[in-house]
């Protein structure tokens, strides 16, 4: 099943804007994170489908993810 | 009779009006230029700050002022001076923040915060000069306000916000302003202000990007964006903060503080606004749940 893929500020770089992913069903958020080479840790706001999700989410046919770099200086 | 807050005259009204008259005498129009107020505080032993309030209460705009009457109407600019913002940090975001609420006429600001400046707080704190490195953050905040605008009362904190002083550093505050750059820190504030009630204007930096939202009472937005998470830092502390993102941040951040002290239509409720410098794109998350 397909996905689409949207990665906001430095996780774009070496990677993309945004993409369509193939992916088995029952794939988790983390696990396309860890895919894609982003640390867990550094992952701020996760959307899916425009809603506030999160890693050990189930991603379905056609949704959306978008994926937030986790972000707090001042 | 008129309620003055920093000069409480109940039963006064005589000498309330004497100083009046005597600023209106010399007002230009309805500016009031700064030596007139100097001089009433000096014949009438007065602080600035309170010649500022019986003016704008006879409306009067101090002359420093002229280029906001557009946008913020005497009334207004008298609410300002009657708030109170406390800003939490005192480097890259807050030197902007602290900047532009001394320019705004803001009456009383709390500054807070533990550190001394370091040499690499140079590439982007305002406050942050050569000769005051190894010098307190929250004493160069209460100089350049003072040196900008002596309508503004300060108050300096210069230990790191916990839940041992929050009641203390938060008291009368009408809004909370986020500069911090510890992400516990910002979560222990945001509790804090959702108990006192208090509005909490949040700005995160890191690179070229940055994000924005407004806490008000009875929501959680904080907890959305940082619950759960381990490190008590983000992306930042790879990607460091160069000059231009802790003042676009903290230009936004005083722009929803204002309206919320005008009681105007707040733009940033149940939402966070992500911004990406670098591609100048700006994106909005809805938290319908608050």
């Amino acid at each position: 099943m397909q996905v689409t893929v949207k990665l906001f500020a430095n996780f774009r770089n070496n990677r993309f804007m945004n993409k369509v992913l193939t992916i088995a069903p029952g794939t988790t958020v983390g696990a396309i994170v860890s895919e894609l080479v982003i640390r867990e840790d550094e992952v701020g706001i996760i959307l899916i489908n425009g809603r506030h999700g999160n890693l050990d989410q189930t991603l379905a046919e056609d949704d959306n993810l978008s994926l937030f770099p986790l972000v707090g200086g001042g | 009779m008129t309620t003055f807050l920093f000069f409480p005259l109940s039963g006064e009204d005589d000498f309330v009006q004497e100083i009046a008259a005597f600023l209106q005498k010399n007002a230009d129009g309805n500016l009031l230029p700064f030596y007139v107020q100097q001089e009433a505080g000096q014949r009438f032993s007065l602080h600035i700050a309170e010649v500022e309030e019986i003016a704008l209460d006879h409306d009067l705009l101090p002359a420093r002022y002229q280029r906001n009457r557009a946008m913020i109407s005497i009334q207004q600019q008298l609410s300002l001076l009657r708030s109170k913002v406390a800003v939490f940090g005192c480097g890259g975001l807050g030197g902007y923040i602290i900047e532009e609420l001394a320019r705004l006429g803001i009456g009383r600001i709390a500054v807070v915060d533990p550190d001394v400046f370091e040499e690499h707080n140079l590439n982007r704190q305002l406050l942050c000069t050569r000769e005051l490195l190894g010098k307190k953050k929250v004493d160069a905040a209460a100089h350049r306000i003072a040196a900008i605008n002596p309508a503004v009362k300060i108050q300096t904190f210069d230990f790191a916000f916990g839940q041992d002083n929050s009641a203390e550093i938060l008291n009368g505050v009408t809004v909370a302003a986020d500069g911090l750059d510890n992400i516990p820190i910002r979560l222990e504030l945001a509790e804090s202000c959702k108990d006192l009630n208090i509005p909490l204007v949040h700005g995160a930096i890191a690179g070229w990007f940055g994000q924005v939202a407004v806490q008000y009472p009875g929501e959680n937005i904080l907890q959305h964006l940082y619950a759960g998470k381990k490190t008590a830092h983000g992306v930042e502390k790879r990607l460091g903060n160069p000059s231009f993102t802790p003042a676009a941040i903290a230009s936004l951040e005083v722009a929803e503080i204002v309206k919320i002290l005008l009681g105007t239509k707040p733009s940033l409720p149940r939402r966070y606004l992500a911004m990406d410098l670098y591609y100048m794109e700006f994106t909005e998350v809805f938290f319908p749940d608050g």
